[in-house]
């Protein structure tokens, strides 16, 4: 088989923040090669970058130096055909669920009749189980069915690469293992070429095909890859007693934790001098709500009077 | 513990009971009273103080003369009625002999009353809303959005905010006389200036809130717009507007106060036959019912922008994606 050209592709990327002084290099030394059909998560914990990186796969940040490309040709700026489920959900409070889609839908496909915009938005609200809820608010819904929204918003656009930015971080156990089932549900009968991006190795081994650890930052970079042979679908359950799954998981943190090693390490090297801090005795203190008791207190303790 | 208390529900109960009877008796009854107190000191000044025609009206007085203001508007506008219904038995009978004629409609001339004073005053107030608003919320829309011409307005918007609305007045009439002249004029000049000088006080809340509420868009939003691609008219159009409404229309709740406090100065000086005038004709007036009729024109005025604020403010609670009911 030819070698294809990756979909999309990072040589030595970096990109930082600010200017002088308050200059910070985020990410450096970033290589990638993203391939069709293909389900990647980077690992990383928080504060290394990840929102950013995504920030760049989208199209909605430059790198520095080095160099993006999307098909073999210089990334674009941000566009429909790199979905992004923000890490907030970001739907647009004043539009309803099928709002929120339908704006996304008719950007995406003017060339459709009214009718066929639609029924697509009905068929990727039904999708993610939320037609009961279609004209229901943000605001108007759990944590969880905001997230499926916003998969559902993205899927809808048809996208040659979708990015999820810790789509489930801020999710329950319950929620977040219903909505990993169907994240792999989706992605099993779309085979879009995907990247997550969390902080859970756990997920990352679950729903990936290939797993990349990212450093902790400044200057957070991609650790090797993990290829993830375990066969589809894939039960969670059965997983947690896996021994593969256990080794690669093991392999994962050791790598995360030994790169957050080196940062520890190298940032130990200065000596801080902390003041003398002794706790400052409260009992003699007249604290205002002791000198004037509440109204409510003075009734339920009430005094007889002579 | 098996310590052997009073059974605590009953009383409780009870004494939430008594709690609530206790706010409420707080919450209407400090008002009622606070309200005698004035209207008592509101007296009292009365009895003692003689003024230039006569004594300083009290309460009942004020009362008795916003009593004889309807009276006069009910009995002016029957006159008017008449006057219409007159006009066009003349007409049917002056067109019978003459089939070939021309009869020319005439309008009732009599003195406008208090309560046709309030109408004209609410028109004008809403024009000059209406004008300040539409320069206001797209003048605030691009300043929010481009920093430079934010940077560019904010020296003028500084200069002009603490401008008062009596300084604006004369350079507002003299501009409108010299350039407003049509043959058929739809507006009055006193009308026009009015208005103007409402809308050029009144702007600067809004302008102030909605390039804030542009500014301080959730960048997220932002790059959702980013993602699909959208123009800058679908960007503005479609998730800059809406997501700034909020802040709008606190604006535009401000600027509605300002522009009824500023009116009542305008309508005085410019002559527009709105409760300002009404005022400043009541003053001149110098009758032993001026200060009664002056009083019935404050509490008007304070009433009216009290149901405007609260108008908007409903609008502005409408607006807010049900910020307040989560």
């Amino acid at each position: 088989m030819p070698p294809l050209t990756p979909v999309i592709e990072l040589r030595d990327a970096a990109r930082g923040f600010g200017a002088g002084a308050a200059r910070s290099e985020v990410l450096s030394g970033l290589n990638l090669d993203l391939h069709e059909g293909e389900f990647l998560a980077i690992v990383g914990f928080s504060g290394s970058g990840k929102t950013t990186l995504i920030n760049l796969l989208a199209g909605l940040l430059a790198p520095d130096h080095g160099t993006l490309k999307l098909d073999g040709r210089p990334m674009p700026e941000a566009g429909p055909d790199r979905a992004l489920v923000f890490q907030n959900y970001s739907l647009l409070p004043w539009l309803t669920v099928y709002g929120n889609i339908a704006l996304a839908v008719d950007r995406v496909f003017p060339q459709w009749t009214a009718a066929q915009r639609r029924a697509h938005v009905e068929r990727y609200i039904a999708m993610v189980n939320l037609t009961p809820a279609r004209d229901k608010r943000p605001r108007q819904l759990s944590g969880g069915m905001r997230q499926r929204v916003a998969v559902a918003r993205a899927l809808a656009m048809e996208p040659r690469v979708l990015l999820l930015d810790e789509p489930l971080g801020a999710l329950d156990a319950l929620t977040r293992a219903t909505l990993q089932d169907e994240i792999s549900r989706i992605w099993q009968e779309n085979k879009k070429t995907v990247v997550l991006i969390t902080n859970d190795p756990d997920e990352a081994i679950l729903l990936a095909d290939r797993v990349i650890p990212l450093s902790p930052g400044p200057r957070a970079t991609f650790g090797p890859a993990f290829a993830i042979d375990i066969p589809r679908p894939r039960d969670r359950l059965a997983l947690n007693h896996d021994a593969h799954f256990k080794r690669m998981r093991k392999d994962i943190l050791d790598w995360l934790m030994s790169s957050s090693g080196r940062k520890s390490a190298h940032t130990a090297g200065r000596t801080l001098r902390l003041p003398a801090l002794v706790p400052e005795n409260l009992d003699h203190v007249t604290w205002v709500d002791r000198a004037f008791p509440r109204r409510r207190s003075a009734s339920t303790t009430s005094t007889p009077t002579p | 513990m098996s310590t052997p208390t009073t059974p605590p529900a009953p009383s409780r109960r009870t004494h939430r009971v008594d709690q609530l009877i206790l706010a409420v008796a707080r919450n209407v009854g400090i008002p009622v009273l606070a309200m005698a107190v004035f209207l008592g000191l509101w007296s009292l000044a009365a009895r003692n103080i003689q003024v230039s025609f006569g004594s300083l009206p009290g309460p009942a007085a004020v009362a008795t003369e916003f009593n004889n203001l309807w009276q006069e508007h009910r009995a002016e506008d029957a006159k008017e009625k008449a006057f219409y219904v007159r006009q066009a038995e003349r007409k049917t009978a002056y067109l019978a002999s003459h089939p070939a004629g021309e009869w020319k409609e005439r309008k009732y001339a009599g003195r406008p009353t208090f309560f046709k004073q309030i109408v004209t005053s609410l028109e004008t107030v809403f024009t000059g809303f209406f004008i300040a608003s539409l320069i206001a919320v797209p003048l605030g829309i691009v300043c929010g959005l481009s920093k430079s011409l934010n940077l560019a307005f904010n020296p003028f918007i500084q200069l002009f905010k603490p401008v008062s609305p009596l300084a604006w007045l004369p350079i507002v009439m003299i501009l409108v006389s010299a350039l407003y002249n049509p043959p058929e004029p739809m507006f009055e000049k006193a009308f026009l200036s009015s208005a103007l000088t409402v809308a050029l006080c009144s702007l600067w809340p809004t302008l102030i809130n909605t390039a804030v509420g542009v500014a301080s868009i959730d960048q997220d939003y932002l790059n959702v717009a980013r993602v699909l691609r959208l123009g800058w008219f679908a960007k503005v159009w479609k998730i800059v507007l809406p997501a700034s409404l909020p802040h709008i229309f606190t604006g535009l709740r401000l600027s509605l106060s300002v522009g009824w406090m500023v009116l009542i100065a305008a309508e005085m000086l410019a002559q527009n036959p709105g409760l300002g005038k009404f005022v400043w004709d009541m003053f001149q007036n110098g009758s032993s019912q001026t200060l009664a009729q002056i009083m019935v024109a404050v509490f008007a005025i304070g009433l009216i922008g009290f149901a405007l604020d609260r108008a908007m403010l409903s609008l502005q609670r409408a607006v807010s994606f049900g910020a307040t009911t989560r």
